[in-house]
């Protein structure tokens, strides 16, 4: 399995980066760590004329705290995220699903921002993104947006990146103290991308839920947030009661996919399940 | 297009196609074919090769994306004609049969080692998820990776 033939840059800047993008329009394909794309290209699903490897570019890697967030740029990869010791004491729930991406191997090269913006529809990112309320930073020829990630997934392999954009950067908000947040998945056996993902985070506050953030992904065509699931738990203890209650509206706003590993009835009941278990064990950690 | 790349501690230059894999550089180019191609679809882990210290499988990485890079295979992991313990432990407890898997599993296990110098039966598990081998069950590749750890601490 060889790619098509195709042309190689390696644009030193961003800047330089979205110039190429512009030049070469939709002929061109940006590569980081290519754990998706090359696949892709592999089996010749796609065949760009020209590759545009943005793995070097510096600035775009790595991890900062800034305003109560951590800003961690595109090319960071799924290793240093999990491995992270910021991120595991401020994000525990971003590092535990960045290590359960595909293997160890997988991670030491796939990077964040090949994979959101690559939007597997079982991705496991997007359904943290979602629940963290993470920002995604677009820079194009104009410079630089930034998005709100359930506003970022669109579809299957569809997001908001418009024209000659590049994913530059996510934003993730530290979740404040007296909260907790999991990431747990029923894996396909083979693959281990989730045939139900879901990212859970709760803030409790005198023994009530003042605030619960869930997005699922695998479930639906695009990583989703929860939101009835989100309006059950407001205000209530967290209670086993009150959880599985909550939990029942887990795919209620979304149309299940049916495939070879689950049928859309399975993957309902997978995300009522799953979301039950990810928002308990989210709520063990908000007490601990 | 030219690129150079230190493999196996010496710096080597080639001439290739910018959709030339990692590992086909290795094999075919550089005449290394201890890196062995299975899957071809970054699941088996056979074509594990270090790359700047990181496992990485190499059907999965363009050799254009390894110019300047370190690149250690098995040919590179014995020293001086001595056999790396993960080598000699292979070896003592039978962690290969037909032995297509072994040059990527060791390689795991060498990073594994780097990482976590006295990792757990589990830890090890985890560790080795992206290699595929069908013919031990495990067993003994996990007794080799925990004996070569200890060798490693002498």
């Amino acid at each position: 399995m060889i790619p098509a033939d195709v042309d190689y840059y390696r644009p030193a800047t961003l800047e330089e980066a979205v110039k190429m993008l512009q030049n070469y329009g939709t002929e061109a394909k940006l590569l980081s760590g290519g754990h998706s794309l090359l696949p892709i290209l592999k089996a010749r699903l796609a065949q760009p004329e020209i590759l545009i490897d943005i793995g070097h570019i510096p600035g775009m890697s790595g991890m900062v705290m800034e305003n109560n967030a951590i800003v961690i740029g595109a090319l960071t990869t799924h290793h240093e995220i999990a491995s992270s010791p910021i991120v595991q004491k401020a994000c525990f729930l971003l590092a535990e699903t960045a290590g359960q991406i595909g293997d160890v191997q997988v991670r030491n090269r796939g990077t964040i921002g090949g994979s959101l913006a690559h939007a597997d529809p079982a991705a496991d990112y997007p359904a943290a993104m979602i629940a963290l309320d993470a920002e995604i930073v677009l820079t194009g020829p104009e410079g630089a947006r930034s998005m709100r990630a359930e506003n970022f997934f669109e579809g299957a392999y569809e997001t908001a990146i418009v024209g000659n954009e590049i994913l530059s950067s996510v934003v993730v908000p530290i979740p404040p103290s007296g909260s907790g947040g999991v990431y747990c998945k029923a894996a396909q056996g083979a693959s281990g991308f989730a045939v139900c993902g879901v990212a859970a985070t709760l803030t409790l506050g005198n023994g009530t839920i003042e605030s619960a953030g869930v997005g699922i992904t695998g479930v639906a065509g695009a990583a989703y947030r929860a939101n009835r699931v989100e309006e059950a738990l407001a205000g209530l203890a967290p209670t086993a009661e009150n959880i599985e209650t909550a939990a029942a509206h887990a795919a209620d706003e979304v149309d299940p996919l049916e495939d070879f590993y689950a049928s859309a009835d399975f993957r309902r009941q997978l995300a009522r399940v799953w979301t039950g278990r990810a928002l308990a064990q989210a709520a063990e950690r908000a007490k601990s | 297009m030219e690129i150079s790349l230190s493999i196996n501690g010496g710096v080597r230059s080639f001439d290739v196609e910018p959709r030339t894999l990692l590992v086909h550089l290795l094999r075919d180019e550089a005449g290394l074919t201890g890196t062995h191609i299975a899957c071809e679809t970054t699941t088996c882990g056979a074509c594990t090769v270090l790359m700047d210290g990181q496992a990485v499988k190499s059907c999965t990485v363009l050799a254009v994306q390894a110019d300047g890079a370190e690149v250690t295979t098995i040919e590179g992991l014995a020293e001086n004609g001595k056999l790396h313990p993960l080598q000699e432990q292979f070896w003592e407890k039978h962690g290969l049969q037909c032995g297509f898997c072994t040059p990527g599993m060791i390689l795991t296990a060498a990073q594994l080692l780097e990482r976590n110098s006295d990792p757990s039966e589990e830890e090890i598990r985890h560790g080795i998820e992206g290699n595929l081998c069908r013919c031990t069950g495990y067993e003994h590749i996990v007794d080799a990776i925990q004996a070569a750890a200890a060798d490693m601490k002498k």
